[in-house]
């Protein structure tokens, strides 16, 4: 469904985000990132490039990492959208969350979001990752803070937290 | 016992949020605030002739245009020069909004308000900017040509000009004692621009109260009390009627303690023009173009010397590229002459440096500061001095070390605070020692061979460093207890990543005897501390890590004092202990600091139950003294501030193993070890954060990045696409170790940390480039195509 308003037709769509339902009415320019950041209110996903090189604004698309600033919403219309808000199960902090804190993974933050969400991704479709394949995971994802060793660090944790806890 | 937490790892309490997608940095703020965006120009150097908006009025959601002919008062004039010096006799800065020549691509020329910055963007890309062309001046040595002027009244192009002299002990000059030593050599050392290049732009939101005739402004910076003066000032409001806050911000390096960058006076002047909030979040584009670099010198360099390797004469000249202005006065080439004599004694020392317009954005600090540079003249003269006596390259550094026993140690120069250049505490043959042991020095010519062997190409350097931290003037700490036994702490600078309030919480936990549960830490909000400086040189620790302690110190004083009536004991005799005042040894005689913090409040009202205790009827108090007794106040609370005679030195060393691939120039680092001093350590996993972090912007600065202008002052890389930043893959494993001689001059016995890693990194992957491959490296960054063109050139010249 579509509808024009002044010189910019408008579009809804219907997004699973988090698991919830969200119905939202966008232009088609309105980049996916913008759409969960302003229309949304999610605004723990970040924008740090606009220009796909940076990872900050990584979300999972029906499970998989995209960057959502190279992402136009319209364009996953009916489609499910993880972000780092999601990435808590009932409230429990999910072991890639707690190793990147438990670590000393991040220190400003700001890229945060996009390494949790690739690094779940990485760490459900392959639970014994190496160290080499643990750098090619995280080699998508600028942070400017920790210099990574603390990152590829937490992600080698998490995927013990996650061998514990899968028992 | 759980309240001794200075110096242990303690967990960050800045993640819970940050994890959770629950950090609020600044474009997360104002959902429903316009938005601002800015026609900016796309010339290095031209004259506006004229703008003409017409086209974009139609654009629907426009709400306001603004250009420099609409702006009021002291709004209209230049920007202030944060930093002013003697030596910088043509300090220039720009407008907020251009006013008749653009001297670098991105300066702010239009600002556009509109519903959202999609529109506010179509609306800039309707206005049309007549320029005329003028000449751009691109390049530090063809600005000092000066055939070209970037401002029309700066002769030759230079802002400032600067002589320090310090003769040798003996009253020889530097140049004199070149003369006259053994050895001499000359040569040419170069950095080319960087940047911090934090995730997160900058960005600035605004909301006008018109009926209360406040202002509340946050933005993403590394002061907010200073924004604060410069807002109220400029937009001629009272002080108090203006709050500025720095929420969580993504990252700064430098690049945000500038200000009021125009967009910070811009967009409250419309939010309270307009009576709307209006927001600005930079995006990539503008912050490459309209933010500021940093790095860019020429050094020229004379070095005198005995056999020995001893400095007996050195003498460097510096042409530093500042840029189209100079808000931040001359910090950078400041830093760079004075803390380039490092860890050494050198016997005579002449700096010089002048300070060139260009073209290009604004130079500014960036993480470092001046000191990459400077470190990287001294390290390769070190080199250079060791390569022409055939001496090893750390014999020759420990020849000129300073020794532990001569501190206080006075360079004889005015560092960048204004003070004396006096290093306070070090032990850099220790350092040196501990760095050799730990990547193998001595073992490393065997493992050179044996590379060899097998055809590969290894090289080994190293690099020393001094870095003066914990600038002046002060910071200060609040710290109040209240009722139901929680402790606020707050301080003035602001935090970009640092960690500042788990190790500020440390430090108050510490002091009080209190849970680190339960103290809360803020940090660069008016609201709460209005006297401060800022976050930079290193400093947080020191200086409001000092004043939070010292005001933590007044606030168990008096809570002793308070509890001590209360228990009818000397208040010499008690402690605390988990958040529980008690006598020394009778754990029974006791009262938790909640119920201290209510009876430092004498009441009329009880508001509930606990607060009865405090009212006039509730107990024993003593008829001839007053409830608040003279010179005392009500309340659990207490503010300090720490204001050092001067700077604090810390100091490390760097080594690094490099392989280069014999055909493709490809540079590989196979080992990076660190040793580091910066004092007592509060959290030594977050210094070892900094440290990685610090490194991995060095690596940047010596491999990767590097702002290329072309002759008509285009950036031409001004992407993360082009603009190379190291990912994890760049990055080696850092081995740290850490060295603790305490600052004798603070009361906690520490050092900055912030900005160490990134300090000798250029000089030290030089160094084992050079190793590797027998070929001097006088520049950098190195790219494997410079490293494969340098090669060629030895070939070529070997056979000539």
């Amino acid at each position: 469904m579509s509808e024009t308003t002044g010189a910019h037709r408008t579009h809804a769509i219907t997004l699973t985000v988090n698991g919830v339902l969200r119905e939202v009415t966008v232009p088609a320019r309105r980049l996916l990132s913008d759409c969960l950041r302003h229309d949304l209110g999610l605004t723990g996903t970040h924008v740090g490039c606009e220009h796909g090189v940076c990872g900050a604004c990584t979300v999972l698309l029906d499970g998989e990492p995209v960057r959502s600033c190279l992402t136009f919403a319209v364009t996953v219309d009916g489609h499910e959208i993880t972000t780092v808000e999601g990435l808590a199960e009932e409230g429990a902090l999910s072991p890639v969350q707690r190793a990147f804190s438990e670590c000393h993974g991040l220190q400003c933050g700001f890229c945060t979001p996009g390494f949790l969400c690739t690094v779940t991704a990485f760490l459900r479709d392959n639970r014994t990752p190496t160290e080499e394949e643990v750098l090619e995971a995280v080699s998508g994802n600028l942070c400017r803070c920790t210099g990574y060793q603390n990152i590829i660090k937490a992600v080698h944790r998490a995927a013990e937290i996650q061998a514990e806890e899968s028992g | 016992m759980t309240t001794k937490l200075f110096g242990e790892p303690v967990q960050r309490r800045e993640d819970a949020r940050l994890i959770t997608g629950q950090g609020r940095f600044l474009d997360d703020l104002g959902a429903n605030a316009l938005a601002a965006a800015f026609v900016r120009s796309p010339h290095a150097h031209a004259r506006i002739r004229d703008v003409d908006v017409s086209a974009a009025l139609d654009v629907e959601g426009l709400v306001a245009i603004y250009t420099w002919e609409d702006l009021p008062g002291l709004i209209a004039e230049p920007l202030p020069l944060l930093i002013p010096h003697p030596a910088l006799t043509h300090g220039r800065t720009g407008h907020v909004l251009a006013r008749d020549v653009v001297r670098h691509v991105g300066e702010p020329v239009v600002m556009v308000v509109a519903a959202d910055r999609y529109v506010a963007e179509d609306a800039c890309a309707l206005i049309e900017v007549d320029y005329e062309l003028l000449k751009p001046v691109v390049g530090v040595e063809e600005a000092a040509e000066a055939v070209n002027l970037v401002h029309a009244d700066v002769p030759g192009n230079i802002g400032a000009h600067l002589v320090q002299e310090v003769p040798s002990a003996a009253g020889t000059s530097a140049r004199e004692a070149i003369e006259a030593a053994p050895h001499t050599l000359a040569f040419r050392l170069d950095i080319e621009r960087s940047a911090s290049m934090p995730l997160e732009g900058r960005g600035v939101y605004a909301r006008w109260d018109a009926d209360d005739e406040s202002l509340r402004v946050y933005t993403s910076t590394q002061t907010s009390t200073s924004v604060r003066m410069a807002v109220a000032a400029k937009l001629g409001l009272p002080l108090p009627k203006v709050e500025v806050i720095a929420p969580d911000v993504g990252g700064g390096f430098g690049v945000k303690i500038v200000h009021p960058w125009p967009e910070e006076i811009l967009v409250p002047w419309a939010a309270r023009l307009l009576g709307r909030e209006v927001k600005w979040a930079e995006d990539r584009r503008e912050h490459f173009i309209s933010s500021a670099h940093e790095r860019a010198q020429v050094h020229h360099v004379r070095v005198g010397f005995d056999e020995d390797g001893h400095v007996l004469g050195l003498d460097v000249n510096i042409l530093h590229d500042h840029g189209a202005y100079t808000p931040y006065g001359i910090i950078v080439p400041i830093i760079t002459s004075t803390q380039l004599v490092g860890p050494y004694k050198i016997g005579a020392y002449r700096v010089e440096f002048t300070s060139i317009y260009t073209n290009t954005v604004q130079v500014t600090p960036y993480r470092g500061a001046g000191r990459p540079q400077a470190v990287f003249c001294m390290e390769r003269t070190m080199d250079r001095i060791a390569a022409h006596l055939g001496l090893d390259r750390t014999e020759v550094r420990a020849a000129n070390f300073i020794q532990p026993g001569e501190f206080p140690y006075d360079q004889g120069m005015t560092f960048q605070d204004g003070r004396p250049l006096i290093y306070d505490s070090g032990d850099y043959p220790e350092s040196l020692r501990m760095l050799k042991e730990l990547i193998g020095w001595d073992s490393f010519p065997a493992m050179k061979a044996e590379a060899a062997a097998e055809g590969r190409t290894i090289g080994i350097g190293v690099g020393c460093y001094v870095e003066g931290t914990g600038v002046g003037p002060y910071e200060g700490g609040h710290v109040q207890i209240t009722s139901d036994g929680r402790v606020h702490v707050s301080t003035g600078l602001t935090s970009q990543g640092q960690g500042h309030e788990t190790v500020f919480a440390q430090i108050a936990a510490t002091e009080l005897g209190v849970p680190i549960e339960k103290v809360s830490v803020v940090t660069g909000d008016t609201r709460r501390f209005g006297y401060a400086v800022g976050t930079f040189a290193s400093r947080a620790a020191v200086m409001s890590g000092n004043a939070i302690a010292l005001a933590c110190r007044k606030v168990r004083d008096k809570a002793l004092k308070v509890a001590a009536d209360a228990l009818e004991a000397d208040p010499r005799d008690l402690e605390i202990t988990d958040g529980v005042v008690h006598v020394a040894g009778t754990p029974s005689a006791s009262i938790p600091l909640a119920t201290v913090a209510v009876l430092s409040n004498p009441l009329r009202y009880a508001f509930d139950q606990e607060a009865q205790r405090a009212t006039q009827f509730a107990g024993p108090s003593s008829d001839d003294r007053p409830p608040v007794e003279d010179g005392e106040e009500p309340g659990m609370e207490g503010r300090d501030y720490y204001s050092p005679v001067r700077s604090t030195f810390a100091s490390g060393m760097h080594a690094a193993i490099v392989e280069t691939d014999p055909l493709t120039a490809e540079i590989k680092i196979l080992r990076y070890v660190v040793v580091h001093d910066c004092g007592k350590l509060i959290n030594p996993m977050i210094v070892e954060g900094q440290i990685h972090g610090g490194v991995g912007q060095g690596v940047g600065g010596a491999l990767y990045e590097k702002m290329v202008y072309d002759e008509h002052g285009q950036l031409l890389n001004a992407s993360f696409m082009d603009f190379l930043m190291p990912y994890a893959t760049e990055v080696p494993r850092i081995e740290t170790a850490h060295l603790e001689t305490p600052s004798p001059l603070n009361p906690l016995g520490v050092k900055g940390a912030g900005e160490a890693g990134v300090i000798p990194v250029s000089a030290v992957i030089a160094a084992a480039i050079e190793d590797a491959e027998g070929i001097t490296i006088d520049r950098m960054p190195i790219s494997p195509s410079d490293l494969y063109s340098l090669r060629a050139d030895t070939r070529l010249r070997k056979t000539q």
